[in-house]
């Protein structure tokens, strides 16, 4: 992966225990659309998706929130939500995840998806999010008042078609 | 063979352990492996029905046949994002 001029790094996908970086995602969508040919329409829209860790969850007062991954396993995943993503729309994304110990208010993932035009970047930003949440091998355990509980939500299947239909669903909305 | 056998999140936390090495029967499957851990680590046993498997950081099923030195992991439901 090269740098930009901003010395950013610019890769697609990342799974880091550094704070997350939006312009870092920016750059990798920017760089990697660059038009192939005069002909070819490059990038006119980005969106992004920032999730980062709130105070309150279930009901309990949340103190911080501990991220665990598989990383391979994880970018492999997200390369998978990347070729999902451009089968169905026009679009360069990137899709960096923070993993170790972050503290509410903190920046936990982050997605930026560039296409010509803003309602495909809308649309594939949310179908990103949402296979994230299905398939990425990154788990959350959550230290509040009075104890901690790891979070357990979606068993990961990338094959599973229905989980995929529900993103999709979720996405087009 | 050997493996070696990876867990995460809460399994990690029952298990007591991240990463550990297990002889498995010639034939074994990560179902093999995954059922002989359950007999040794109260807690687990609940789990058969929502993990996932990965064997050499690809997503597998849990018949997936294993070769010596093979990583197999076994992956609670997931809670990124």
């Amino acid at each position: 992966m090269s740098d930009n001029e901003t010395g950013m790094p610019t890769s697609l996908y990342s799974v880091t225990t550094d704070a997350l970086r939006l312009d870092s995602l920016f750059g990798a969508v920017m760089t990697t659309s660059r038009r192939e040919s005069a002909e070819d329409v490059g990038p006119g829209a980005i969106t992004s998706f920032v999730g980062i860790v709130r105070n309150r969850n279930a009901g309990r007062r949340v103190l911080r929130i501990e991220y665990e991954g598989y990383e391979p396993l994880a970018l492999r995943a997200f390369e998978r939500i990347g070729a999902e993503t451009a089968a169905r729309w026009n679009v360069r994304m990137a899709l960096h995840h923070r993993l170790g110990t972050l503290e509410v208010g903190e920046a936990s993932v982050m997605i930026a998806v560039a296409s010509p035009h803003r309602a495909e970047a809308y649309a594939a930003c949310r179908y990103v999010i949402e296979r994230v949440k299905q398939i990425a091998p990154i788990w959350k355990h959550e230290f509040f008042e009075g104890g901690d509980v790891w979070i357990e939500g979606a068993t990961a299947d990338p094959d599973d078609e229905a989980a995929r239909q529900e993103a999709l669903n979720l996405s087009c909305a | 063979m050997r493996v070696t056998v990876r867990l995460f999140a809460r399994l990690r936390d029952i298990v007591g352990a991240g990463e550990i090495a297990r002889q498995a029967p010639e034939g074994a499957t990560a179902r093999t492996v995954w059922r002989a851990l359950a007999g040794e680590f109260a807690g687990l046993e609940e789990y058969e029905t929502s993990i996932s498997t990965a064997v050499n950081a690809e997503y597998s099923r849990l018949d997936t046949p294993l070769t010596d030195g093979d990583e197999v992991a076994f992956l609670p439901p997931v809670s990124g994002g």
